[in-house]
């Protein structure tokens, strides 16, 4: 057995080169196939997600915009060690630490928080390794399951605290739901 | 001439005119409808609801373009090579019978801009004028692909003439007559041409995708080989009435098939609702059944262009030349031999 001959697959076709009768060349009986195919697919249920209107279920793993986590009693994890700055990759995390006051005590959770706490999401490459990085579990990608969303002025894409932080109302309801189980 | 036939004859004009525009307007937009639904996508849905507003943005678009020059020494030819295209689109529609007639303020209407008896040949010298757009516009453009783009159309639209032109001959042979009105008449209930020509029917079809530069025979705008072909130097609304000539030109070749072989306002039934329900409403459906069958026909462009591959230049020239010329004289000779045989 010659090797031309041998079909691992067993899909093997042998291309055949012959002349077309006249018949076969008016193409007729092949169009009238290709337009049954084609027909077919026209009532086909359409698989698009229509996007701003319909979103599609993320897994529970996605990656999408950052989240800066609060504890149990609503208090900001973050203590600005500037970890995840360092292990960027992409170097998009800036952030300024200051000293928590006495009477700040019900805001962030240790002595010291970021101030200012900001991401660039045109540098970010959503890798995670921010997340690996922190020793607090204060940033989370997989928490806030929004998608950054697109922008035509660049300033626009550094993120501040104002849209990173957890909201209140978040939190309140995941220690409700902690309390409860 | 009386006023009132000019007023009844200026409405009719007036309204077939908005009429093809209108359905060339909304062409395009089924045309992106079709070509999503054909590949399991939804097609434009933004502009208005579903989309139905789509073709005025797509129109004002165009108009905001700048409009562009190319460095030629024929500028009024570059300007007339659109509007050749245009016009010959539109003037085809003069003798097509809408309808057969209507009765109001006491007088029959008939409804058809000019009722001229030599039609069939009418369409052909205007269809035979219409490859002038092109090849005037690919000349001025001073763009070597536009030259061979141009080029090509011309030699497709002249060489599928001849076979469209004996397709009809057997046609005319069958009906005795040239005028459009009287083969629709001729025609009624379910005598329709297609039964009795079904050869000719096929030959015509391939040759008006032909005429019509339309998949797969599109090989003027090969983007492959040619960047646009014909108006890749037109922009703006130049470059709009090509596209929208290509339109209107579909909308007229489907009506001329559905008037020629699917018995054009002709309906199972007509004479019963004639007498029955008065002529202005059996008209009024047979209106509505000759735009049914004009839809049809221009779905079924859409989907010849999603379905079928462009053919290659050698492969065109065989199927006109070697395969549908031949096939059109032995249809000629199989029904001069039965008409000779019955009569």
């Amino acid at each position: 057995m010659s090797l031309d001959t041998v079909s691992l697959s067993g899909r093997k076709k042998e291309v055949s080169n012959k002349k077309m009768t006249f018949w076969e060349s008016l193409y007729l009986v092949a169009i009238a196939k290709g337009l049954v195919i084609t027909i077919r697919h026209l009532f086909k249920r359409k698989v698009t997600i229509k996007y701003p209107e319909q979103k599609r279920e993320f897994s529970p793993v996605y990656r999408g915009q950052h989240m800066l986590m609060r504890d149990d009693e609503g208090r900001e994890r973050c203590t600005a060690c500037g970890l995840c700055a360092l292990s960027c990759p992409a170097e998009a995390i800036t952030m300024k630490a200051e000293e928590r006051k006495p009477e700040e005590k019900h805001l962030y959770r240790e002595e010291k928080y970021a101030s200012i706490y900001e991401i660039n999401m045109l540098r970010c490459i959503f890798c995670g390794l921010c997340e690996e990085a922190c020793p607090k579990q204060a940033i989370y990608l997989t928490k806030s399951k929004v998608i950054v969303k697109s922008n035509s002025n660049r300033e626009d894409f550094i993120y501040g605290k104002d849209k990173l932080v957890m909201p209140l109302e978040m939190a309140i309801q995941n220690t409700n739901q902690n309390k409860a189980s | 001439m009386e006023s009132t036939i000019i007023i009844e004859k200026s409405v009719i004009i007036i309204a077939v005119f908005a009429l093809t525009m209108l359905m060339a307007m909304y062409s395009t937009l089924a045309e992106r409808k079709i070509a999503a639904w054909l590949q399991d996508r939804v097609g434009p849905n933004r502009a208005g609801k579903g989309g139905i507003l789509q073709p005025l943005a797509d129109g004002l678009k165009l108009f905001s373009k700048e409009e562009f020059l190319p460095n030629t020494p024929n500028k009024f030819l570059f300007v007339i090579g659109p509007a050749i295209s245009m016009s010959m689109a539109l003037i085809t529609s003069a003798v097509i019978p809408w309808g057969d007639k209507l009765h109001l303020f006491g007088r029959d209407i008939i409804l058809q801009a000019t009722d001229i008896d030599v039609a069939m040949l009418f369409i052909f010298g205007v269809l035979s004028v219409s490859v002038y757009g092109i090849m005037i516009g690919g000349w001025a453009s001073n763009n070597k692909f536009s030259l061979m783009s141009a080029m090509r159309a011309g030699s497709q639209m002249i060489s599928y003439e001849v076979a469209m032109g004996l397709a009809i001959i057997a046609l005319v042979m069958m009906s005795g007559t040239l005028s459009l009105r009287e083969i629709a008449a001729q025609q009624s209930g379910m005598n329709w041409n297609i039964f009795y020509q079904p050869l000719g029917f096929l030959i015509f079809l391939v040759c008006s995708f032909a005429e019509t530069n339309r998949t797969p025979f599109d090989l003027a705008e090969c983007e492959a080989e040619l960047i646009g072909g014909y108006h890749t130097e037109y922009s703006s609304m130049k470059m709009g009435f090509y596209l929208f000539a290509e339109y209107a030109s579909m909308f007229i070749s489907s009506t001329i098939l559905a008037v020629l072989y699917f018995g054009a306002y002709n309906y199972p039934g007509m004479d019963w609702a004639v007498e029955n329900w008065g002529v202005n409403i059996a008209n009024v459906i047979g209106m509505v059944v000759l735009f049914a069958k004009i839809c049809f026909f221009i779905f079924f462009y859409m989907w010849i262009r999603w379905t079928i591959p462009r053919f290659r230049y050698d492969q065109l020239m065989n199927l006109g030349w070697k395969m549908l010329i031949p096939l059109a004289i032995v249809n000629i000779v199989i029904t001069g031999a039965v008409i000779l045989l019955f009569q």
